[in-house]
């Protein structure tokens, strides 16, 4: 358990009377949103989250208008109502104009930002409704707002926050089989019988209550950023829906722990007090998320760069190897590094590399400054013309491809050819002993 | 529900900007009351119109002058945006700004600056916008996500840090955030000369980068890989347009705020995409809604100043949209619908011809074979009677009615008490129908190997977008059937449609319709088979 001792480390003062009611708020929005942005991201709809929460300015708008009161149940429904109407008219002008699904989301969400700003003017001098506070949220402000529950003083906003979190663990796992198949292959789901359409409106009117909901304390960009960053950082880290959706909801709790912590304790840092939380909560899923896109085992930048310069290493060295022999062969000379270099159009760093690879894997003599081939390289490369030569043979004969066109093709291939796949040409060749170039194929071995 | 409630959302919401009109026309004739000269004249509120839309104040004329250039511009870039599916790239770029006007206000005031000074924040607030680009295109192309991934997370987790950084500028003991926030509602209304200026060189920047390159734009956003084997530099001009699309944006946002300049970019060129194919026409399109919405918004809150301008003119631009979605001559939904329902009724009267004459030829002996058909002239005397027509085909009867009934008013059919017969013209048409089909019906046997049994109803689904360029060709594949421009004979057995037989099998008008109205779908009628 961090306690203040702890914490004292980062020079900051921690209540868990505060502090704590803030984290679980922002965790409890934070969850909520991520357990359907899994579905959002999925669909490729990650930017309705955005939508919603900008054009719900002219629900709240209206319910004031309609009640004349700031009872905070009617400005809620109007402002569900009207993010249900996003969703609706986005859906609308998609499928009825045409329009492509970005820009009629654009068209629908600054429509109605517009209106809902026109209609907060227009009221400005009978009711507090701060755009600003739409946006920004007042997280820092909700352990002041209690209700009495069983004798104690529970944030309001953590009640509703809850209770909408509840609602959408129970939702995602009840329909978990249904939400999947629309998700991924909607026209597959509605021949099984399960309707897309009604899957896809449930998931809005859900959406919409989170968003609603979660604004009110935490502001709608943060809800933005929960309905979309989480995902798409569990999105990096594995296949499998079922853990994605657990990893999104861990990694929203923890930037709800991470944003608090640094927004009372960095800008301590340059002799400042602390700053806006739900900013730094959004900041803190973008850490997650450049942690996830970056280390990834499975997908990240770092490994499939990795992997690529593995593979561009080995290719290397195939072709050093396959050089050698093929010089070997012609006139039995051993070439420089610089020959090498130049007509393999590779970089110094890349060869030298490459020949200390192949020194310690025995297929180059050590100890000497020119290339020479081992027994075993000798017979790598002896495998790799092989394999070039067959392809050629090939090419020639089975795709009636020119002579003069098959180098480059049978390069590309003779990389990723093995034994078995070698007999396979050689037998599909009948046997040839010569290449088209008119060059012996040497043998499997000598 | 949905339309109950919205009306009435929309009623209400409307309720205080007539009480707000009321207010400022009452205003203005109480006013006249002390200004005698004005009373003479005309009524005041038309008198003050009248100076607001000739712009005879100084303020007016700059606003109207900078929203108007601007609305152009954005038109301009954003109908390229919009063909290449980035329309909401403009709204995360607005977000990915704020951290930089935010670190630039920040940095100008700890050195002792102008925090506010327009071009430093301007300076902030492109730096960000450019990084939140990179990212935005970092995160497409190196992940597994996609662009609307890409664009929320960038957008969200600029605007919290520029929302943190806010959070900190506040506790700043040298300046106040105050002014900052007008970049995310605008601040059309106190927009200054300098202000102006700076979006008239911005937009003539722009404006004419767009026209020098609109060939290379085009080829981009209609097919970047052809675009790129011709060697364009499809990646120098993707940042160029991006450029293009930050510099709108970074310097709409202190003209219409943060979220209105998207409105801007999208609106305007998303409503001209209904009027016009040609790329060159929607561009031109585009920005004149643009200027025209943004002076009639910006007219419309100089004339009531209780509307902010820059709603005013997103909404000024919505009703553009709405109007254009409605209307317009090339997508509009109320062509799309007419156009369906011409071809509706041309399939149904072809429908209608055809059943006349088969059940005419149904009547008559069968010509024996390598003789001609008896004399078509002989065909006009048989009637037909309309439960038989009912019969043929699984349409209902008002539908072969209407079909009937203009049928009638066009001269091709006569009806007498419950049958009816073809006319000369209607014959001709008849017989040259059938034996489009039949040609058809023809070739799909000979050359698509299609079984006799299902051959009728692949025909029906594409006779009747038969072209004659391809009648012509048909008949030339088909020159064993002999030179007579005769019907040719059934290939299959005429029989009696029974009811019995399932809807699935009989496609309507609708659903054939459904396949075709589309864009392009009807020059190339590729119907699958079910």
């Amino acid at each position: 358990m961090i306690n203040g001792n702890a914490l004292s480390l980062l020079a900051i003062q921690w209540s868990w009377s505060l502090d704590g009611w803030i984290v679980l708020v922002g965790a409890l929005a934070a969850v909520s949103s991520a357990l359907l942005g899994n579905f959002l991201v999925l669909r490729r709809m990650s930017m309705l989250g955005d939508a919603i929460t900008h054009a719900v300015l002219p629900g709240i708008a209206a319910a004031f208008f309609i009640t004349q009161s700031r009872d905070s149940l009617t400005m809620f429904l109007g402002a569900v109502v009207v993010g249900i109407l996003t969703a609706f008219f986005t859906e609308w002008i998609r499928t009825t104009g045409n329009v492509d699904e970005g820009a009629s989301m654009g068209v629908v969400f600054t429509s109605l930002f517009a209106l809902g700003l026109v209609l907060l003017v227009q009221t400005a001098d009978n009711v507090d409704l701060d755009p600003y506070c739409v946006l920004y949220g007042a997280i820092e402000l909700t352990p002041l707002d209690t209700v009495n529950v069983f004798g104690h003083l529970v944030p309001r906003a953590a009640m509703i926050l809850g209770a909408v979190t509840i609602i959408n663990i129970v939702f995602v796992i009840a329909f978990f089989k249904e939400l999947r198949l629309t998700s991924f292959d909607p026209a597959l789901a509605t021949t099984m019988g399960y309707s897309a359409k009604w899957m896809h409106y449930v998931l809005m009117v859900l959406v919409s209550v989170t968003a609603v909901a979660s604004f009110e304390s935490v502001g709608s960009i943060l809800v933005v950023a929960m309905f979309v960053v989480p995902p798409a950082a569990a999105y990096m880290l594995t296949d499998r829906m079922g853990i994605m959706i657990l990893i999104s909801a861990i990694v929203a709790a923890c930037s709800s722990m991470l944003g608090h912590v640094m927004a009372i304790s960095v800008p301590t840092w340059f002799g400042f007090g602390s700053t806006t939380t739900a900013g730094m909560i959004a900041v803190a899923t973008g850490i997650f998320f450049v942690f996830a896109a970056t280390f990834s085992p499975t997908h990240g930048v770092l490994v499939k760069a990795v992997r690529r310069q593995v593979l561009s290493l080995t290719i290397l060295c195939d072709d050093i190897v396959a050089y050698l022999f093929r010089a070997e062969e012609i006139d039995h000379r051993t070439p420089t590094p610089g020959e090498v270099q130049e007509n393999l159009l590779t970089t110094g760093t890349a060869l030298r590399l490459a020949i200390r690879m192949l020194r310690r894997s025995g297929e180059l003599q050590s100890g000497t400054t020119s290339l020479e081939l081992t027994k075993t390289g000798r017979r790598r490369g002896q495998r790799l013309v092989r394999s070039h030569r067959l392809w050629e043979q090939y090419l020639v004969d089975r795709a009636g491809r020119g002579t003069d066109r098959i180098h480059d093709q049978a390069e590309r291939f003779e990389h990723f050819t093995d034994r078995e796949l070698r007999e396979r040409l050689s037998k599909q060749t009948d046997a040839p002993k010569e290449d088209p170039h008119g060059r012996p194929i040497p043998d499997e071995h000598e | 529900m949905i339309a109950l409630s919205d009306l009435m959302t929309v009623a209400v919401m409307w309720t205080p900007v007539f009480v707000d009109i009321a207010g400022v026309v009452g205003g203005w004739v109480g006013l006249a009351e002390f200004s005698p000269q004005q009373a003479a004249s005309v009524n005041p509120f038309w008198s003050d119109l009248v100076r607001v839309v000739t712009m005879r104040d100084y303020n007016t004329r700059v606003v109207i002058f900078g929203v108007a250039t601007l609305g152009g511009a954005a038109g301009l870039v954003g109908s390229f945006t919009l063909l290449r599916k980035r329309a909401l790239m403009g709204d995360a770029l607005a977000h990915a700004s704020t951290p930089g006007i935010a670190l630039a206000f920040m940095i100008a005031t700890v050195m002792g600056g102008d925090g506010k000074s327009i071009p430093v924040l301007l300076a902030g607030a492109t730096v960000t916008g450019l990084v939140g680009v990179a990212g935005i295109l970092l995160i497409r192309n190196q992940t597994r996500l996609k662009e609307d991934a890409a664009l929320g997370i960038v957008l969200s987790v600029f605007f919290g840090l520029g929302m943190a950084l806010f959070g900190v500028i506040q506790q700043m003991q040298t300046g106040h955030a105050a002014g900052l926030e007008g970049f995310i509602f605008g601040m059309t209304a106190s927009m200054q000369a300098a202000d102006a200026r700076l979006i008239a060189i911005v937009s003539v920047v722009v404006i004419s980068g767009c026209l020098l390159l609109f060939k290379e734009l085009q080829l981009l956003c209609f097919d970047e890989g052809f675009a790129g084997a011709q060697g364009y530099p499809v990646v120098f001009l993707d940042i160029l347009l991006m450029a293009m699309i930050v510099l709108v944006t970074i310097v709409g946002l202190q003209a219409v705020g943060l979220i209105l300049i998207i409105a801007l970019l999208v609106i305007p060129a998303a409503a001209a995409r209904f009027w016009t194919e040609a790329m060159s026409r929607m561009m031109i399109c585009s920005a004149v809604l643009g200027v025209t919405g943004s002076v009639i918004g910006g007219l419309a809150s100089a004339v009531f100043p209780g509307l902010p301008s820059g709603a005013m003119i997103v909404l000024v631009c919505s009703a553009f949209f709405f109007v254009s979605m409605m209307l317009g001559t090339r997508r509009g939904v109320l062509i799309r619908l007419l156009r369906r329902q011409q071809l509706n009724r041309r399939i149904d009267r072809q429908h209608l011809l055809r059943a006349m004459f088969e059940q005419i030829e149904q009547g008559q002996p069968k010509a024996p074979a390598g003789q001609t058909p008896p004399k078509a002239i002989a065909h006009r005397k048989i009637t037909v009677s309309v439960a038989k027509l009912m019969s043929m085909r699984s349409w209902s009867l008002r539908r072969l009615e209407r079909a009937i009934d203009r049928a009638v008013d066009d001269d091709l059919i006569r009806r007498s008490n419950g049958s009816c017969k073809l006319t000369g013209a209607g014959l001709t048409e008849a017989a040259r129908l059938t034996r489009q089909h039949r040609l058809w019906e023809m070739y799909l046997i000979t050359f698509a190997e299609v079984a006799t049994a299902n051959v009728d109803r692949d025909a029906d689904a594409i006779e009747h977008v038969l072209a004659p360029e391809v009648i012509d060709q048909l008949e030339d594949l088909l020159d064993d059937q002999g030179t007579t421009i005769s019907v040719p004979v059934s290939p299959h057995e005429l029989e009696q449609r029974s009811t019995a037989e399932t809807p699935a099998d009989e496609h309507t008008a609708e659903e054939w319709s459904v396949n075709v109205s589309g864009d392009r779908g009807a020059e190339s009628p590729t119907r699958e088979q079910s």
